[in-house]
């Protein structure tokens, strides 16, 4: 007698703890092992593309907020940067510099969430996450007291950014300065030499980089493979050009290697914020001869930057009116998770669940 | 009738404060109910009340247990935890039990309904009947039975029933996996768990827990370390609890078995698991702890609940700082690594028993010492064994220090 068996179809999402939000994974299990997987993708879908088009070009930062809403501030930075390309308009230098403190202490926190949720979904009952959450939640102050919002913060403007930080900004962003190295040491004696974490996370989910090139992979996803492809230093935008970082990389494409190069980064962006701190000079933040309605002249322009998930790039067409004729989002979510058909295809399903943590995905974001 | 369980302390009491019994071993008694003649309702009264008082304590504890575990995951998680309702949250369970009574208690559609209504209540019995043979201080059990420890063994089995019947009869996806992993565990914990206790019950010479206690001159933690450290991983699984938690595995199959059950249903699962913690520590601490033996200034039995607490804790903590293994680096763990050792551990004690056949508390020392070593030593090399082989697919070797990211070429800064 032969044994008749046929592969569980199990719909994984769009309502599941560890989808990160409305992610629908359909797939076909042979027992614990994934022999197909199909993602499905536009649970979350708002037309913020469209919805540009209806909107004058400083209120669709206010959409920006929304798409990548665990980094809301390199969605703006990527935005305007694009819009003052779009419109030729040199930002005021303190401006430049707010934004680049503001989108490394959000690359830190997107960071903190990544590595959070990733712990969360190798079963850490939320300890490691509630950790990153406290620090997180340092940052997120700190952002209020930039501009009053935590989250949806439109705290970017075309020129520089809205308004200058209050004083009492400085003397908290040091605390956080002088704090954080000791958290991530934390963070890392408490995961990283864990022989639980690095039995379920070392050779899981390689990824060739020659694939990952081709599959237009990038931010930390592609530097884990050995690919030293980072835009603050290949294409310096605003000022990355006057600061001293180290891009970590590493070749093994792994589950872990994914993991170590989150952390590694957010003690290169405390580095980069430590630089703008000592450059910053005093000044206006924001030109005041941008009209708040703008018209910038027909043509189109496209800039990416390095977003905490990867090239993030905002390609924006002009007709000449006060509203975006085309506004396309270059998500690297979106294009990240393109791969993980193929990362999953032979794991088990407690490895597929971790291997979709570590691409790190912001389903706002994928969907827009 | 059975008065053998006159010897009992906790029986005693009740019972010849209840019947006209002229048994001499009541000695004074403040009062007697019922009138001669009526010694069988005074044993039937007697056995409903210790049963009573016991439930109840178990499902009293698991209330306080829960409440200490969150409070004590919020403090491990640099947060406050529940403390909103009652001192200190304290009444939080109380609330949570009261939410979960009136919640609706849905059957799906699809579910075969005898099975899945069936299964919680499978999976509380063997908790309850546990409760039966554990010595919670001298004199104060229900029952001593000579073969306490395979009873154990054989009834906690039982709940294997309880998972395979809720994850078969919900016709959940996640469900059925939370189950096959379960079973899968489960049978192969057994083994390992029964195999740890042999070498105390060479030493003991009883199978029967109130033995077992009483032969611990020196705890057994110290004379069988390498048994201890099997049975409590052997008993983490048992249980269910990080890093062994793949039957429910919440960020993987959301709640694994229970993930169809809702209302008190998924109350009794939930009572269930918490019980089954307590108890494991009740074991822990009557068969490697010395049971409620310490110094006279406090009762046995205070002694016996305060030898809970740490193990508890410990428990606490584990799951409030490892994530979770794969099942199948959880399977080979207990066939690669626990068995070896508990058949260490059984040859080991083997030899010691055969040397000094009735030990005294020197002796014990002696044992201890030897047995360190040999647990060390056994660790070390079973460790040495099970590294490369207990991650198949990362295939990370022992020793092997973690790769670190390297920088890349220059700083960025000052080329433009």
């Amino acid at each position: 007698m032969t044994l008749q068996s046929e592969p569980v179809i199990v719909n994984v999402g769009p309502q599941h703890p560890s989808t990160h939000g409305v992610l629908r994974m359909r797939v076909a299990f042979d027992g614990e092992t994934v022999t197909d997987a199909e993602m499905i993708i536009g649970y979350l879908h708002r037309g913020s593309e469209k919805l540009a088009e209806e909107r004058t070009f400083t209120q669709v930062i206010t959409l920006t907020d929304r798409m990548d809403y665990v980094a809301a501030m390199t969605n703006n930075q990527a935005y305007v940067l694009s819009v003052e390309k779009l419109a030729g308009i040199e930002p005021m230098p303190r401006g430049v510099y707010l934004r680049m403190i503001s989108a490394e202490l959000q690359r830190i926190a997107s960071h903190l969430m990544a590595v959070g949720f990733l712990l969360q979904d190798l079963g850490a009952l939320a300890t490691p996450l509630m950790y990153m959450f406290r620090e997180r939640e340092d940052i997120l102050d700190l952002f209020e007291l930039m501009c009053g919002a935590r989250i949806t913060v439109s705290y970017h403007r075309p020129s520089g950014v809205f308004q200058d930080v209050p004083d009492e900004f400085w003397g908290r962003l040091r605390q956080f300065l002088d704090g954080m190295p000791a958290h991530i040491d934390e963070y890392e004696r408490l995961i990283s030499g864990n022989e639980i974490v690095l039995s379920r996370m070392r050779g899981v989910g390689v990824l060739d980089p020659d694939v990952m090139v081709n599959a237009s992979i990038t931010g930390p996803m592609l530097r884990a493979g050995g690919v030293d492809w980072d835009l603050r230093h290949r294409a310096p935008y605003e000022f990355y050009d006057r600061v001293s970082f180290d891009r970590p990389i590493m070749d093994e494409s792994d589950n872990y290697a994914r993991y170590l190069v989150r952390v590694y980064e957010m003690r290169e962006a405390l580095k980069i914020v430590e630089q703008c701190v000592e450059q910053i000079e005093p000044g206006p933040v924001r030109d005041p001869d941008v009209p708040f309605v703008l018209r910038p002249p027909v043509g189109e322009s496209y800039v990416g930057i390095e977003g905490p998930k990867g090239e993030l790039g905002f390609y924006l067409v002009s007709d000449g009116g006060i509203s975006p004729y085309r506004c396309k989002v270059r998500p690297p979510s979106l294009l990240n998770l393109t791969l993980l058909r193929e990362m999953v295809i032979g794991l088990p399903m407690a490895d597929m669940i971790v291997t979709f943590g570590t691409v790190d995905v912001n389903m706002g974001e994928v969907d827009r | 009738m059975a008065l053998d369980f006159l010897d009992n302390a906790f029986f005693r009491n009740i019972y010849c404060n209840l019947s006209a019994s002229d048994d001499g071993r009541c000695g004074e008694r403040v009062f007697s109910v019922l009138p001669g003649g009526f010694e069988w309702l005074a044993f039937l009264i007697t056995g409903i009340v210790i049963a009573l008082i016991l439930v109840n304590g178990l499902l009293g504890s698991v209330i306080v247990f829960i409440w200490a575990e969150r409070r004590l995951l919020g403090r491990f998680q640099s947060r406050l935890g529940p403390n909103r309702w009652g001192p200190f949250g304290t009444l939080t369970p109380v609330a949570d039990a009261i939410k979960t009574m009136f919640k609706e208690d849905i059957v799906p559609d699809a579910a075969d309904r005898w099975v899945f209504n069936a299964a919680p209540v499978v999976m509380m019995v063997p908790s309850l009947m546990v409760l039966a043979v554990i010595p919670w201080g001298s004199g104060t059990f229900l029952a001593d039975l000579n073969i306490g420890v395979l009873f154990i063994i054989a009834i906690t089995s039982l709940s294997t029933f309880a998972i395979v019947m809720a994850g078969w009869g919900s016709q959940n996806r996640y469900a059925m996996f939370g189950a096959m992993r379960a079973v899968a565990l489960l049978i192969s914990y057994e083994i390992p768990m029964a195999l740890s206790l042999l070498g105390v019950l060479m030493i003991a010479g009883s199978l029967s827990l109130v033995s077992i206690v009483s032969a611990q001159d020196l705890p057994f933690i110290l004379v069988q370390p390498l048994g201890f450290l099997v049975f409590f991983i052997a008993t983490t699984a048992e249980i269910n609890r990080t890093p062994f938690d793949v039957a429910e595995a919440e960020s993987e199959l959301g709640a694994g078995y229970h993930t169809d059950y809702s209302g008190m249903k998924f109350g009794l699962f939930l009572n269930a698991e918490f019980a089954a913690t307590i108890l494991s520590a009740a074991v822990i601490v009557a068969v490697f702890l010395g049971g409620g033996r310490a110094w006279d200034f406090l009762p046995s039995q205070i002694w016996f609940l305060l030898k809970m607490l740490p193990v508890l804790i410990f428990m606490v903590w584990m799951r409030a700082s490892w994530p979770r293994l794969r099942i199948d680096q959880v399977l080979s763990l207990a066939w690669k690594g626990l068995i070896i050792l508990a058949f260490i551990n059984i040859v080991g004690s083997a030899i010691l028993t055969f040397i000094w056949p009735d030990p005294s508390t020197t002796e014990l020392w002696k044992m201890a010492g030897i047995n360190l070593i040999v647990m060390i030593a056994s660790v070390y090399a079973v460790g040495g064994l099970l590294g490369p082989g207990s991650a198949p697919v990362a295939g990370f070797a022992r020793g092997e220090a973690p790769p670190t990211p390297r920088p890349a070429g220059e700083p960025a800064g000052g080329s433009g």
